[in-house]
């Protein structure tokens, strides 16, 4: 009789316990991050014209070779602005090419954009039309994937890019991407 | 009550102005009610709670656009589906497939069933016993 009174106790106990670190858990999760499919794919193919040379362009065999932050970005981001600064450190970063990817944007005020706050992109492309955005799971600027040597995607970053970011998460994969051999 | 009446109006009006499958025709019936029931099977991942045919965002805008050129260029559900899950993950899915992350979300509730059950014919079996 002792027993069955224990258990009878425990085991709304126990529910309890499960529900509240459930609960818990939920307050914690960012439902604004979605995890991208993309983690391990091949980069999706794109073909774009550069912002700064219209009849040149720029695609995926860009990747190859070099480990590559690819940024999208756009002028009626605000945060890109903050962004935008912290990219500018990143430009002397060994074996590392910062790529952008300009955003349903316009071509003259992307312009003047980085001319004004500065240019960390050793490339724009341009996707006036967001398509190549939806083919790469953009949901919202910015958004930063980090490409390696093959042209393999790697990690995917929601959000603006900060120093404690960088430190603690960014820069570890830059360093172990590095060490990969084509 | 005639403020009422007119507050319900405008919301009704307000409701059609936004029934954004208004801007798209297709040149036949079946592919607008695909149309239609893509978009409402889609969640919009800017504002989550709505789906693709509810929301303003603009990228819910240009994924309709994509779904409205998939489809008159005669693909399938399915394949305009899975590309969208390919770029997005199952979270642009409102129903989401069985799988081994959503085991417990599928399974949970019959579980749950299953245990109340049990614990629910114990107590008036043993109500009965007493009596």
């Amino acid at each position: 009789m002792h027993i069955i009174r224990t258990v009878k106790f425990t085991i709304p106990l126990i529910l309890f316990v499960i529900i509240i670190g459930f609960l818990w858990h939920g307050l914690k999760v960012n439902p604004g991050m979605i995890p991208s499919p993309l983690i391990s794919q091949p980069a999706p193919e794109f073909k774009l014209p550069q912002l700064f040379y219209p009849n040149e362009t720029t695609s995926n065999d860009d990747f190859i070779g070099h480990i590559t932050l690819f940024n999208v970005w756009a002028t009626w981001c605000n945060i890109c602005i903050e962004e935008n600064d912290f990219l500018l450190k990143l430009t002397n970063i060994e074996n590392l090419r910062i790529m952008g990817l300009n955003y349903k944007d316009d071509v003259a005020l992307a312009k003047q954009w980085l001319h004004e706050h500065g240019n960390p992109y050793h490339v724009v492309a341009v996707d006036s039309s967001g398509n190549t955005g939806i083919d790469w799971g953009v949901y919202g600027t910015p958004e930063t994937f980090i490409i390696d040597k093959k042209g393999i995607i790697r990690y995917k970053h929601i959000g603006p890019i900060n120093a404690a970011i960088w430190e603690k998460t960014l820069y570890p994969i830059i360093v172990q991407l590095r060490n990969e051999t084509l | 009550m005639k403020k009422f009446f007119i507050l319900i109006c405008l919301l009704v009006m307000y409701q059609h102005g936004i029934a954004s499958e208004d801007y798209y025709t297709f040149n036949s019936h079946e592919k607008q009610q695909r149309f239609e029931s893509l978009l409402s099977q889609l969640r919009c991942l800017v504002c989550q709670n709505q789906t693709l045919a509810d929301s303003n965002a603009p990228l819910a805008e240009d994924l309709r656009n994509q779904i409205y050129l998939k489809i008159n260029a005669g693909q399938s559900d399915k394949n305009i589906t899975e590309y969208l899950v390919s770029r997005y993950g199952n979270f642009i899915l409102y129903r989401p497939p069985f799988d081994k992350a959503t085991l417990v979300l599928w399974c949970g509730p019959f579980i749950i069933f299953l245990f109340s059950m049990i614990y629910l014919f114990h107590c008036i079996h043993n109500k009965t016993k007493i009596n």
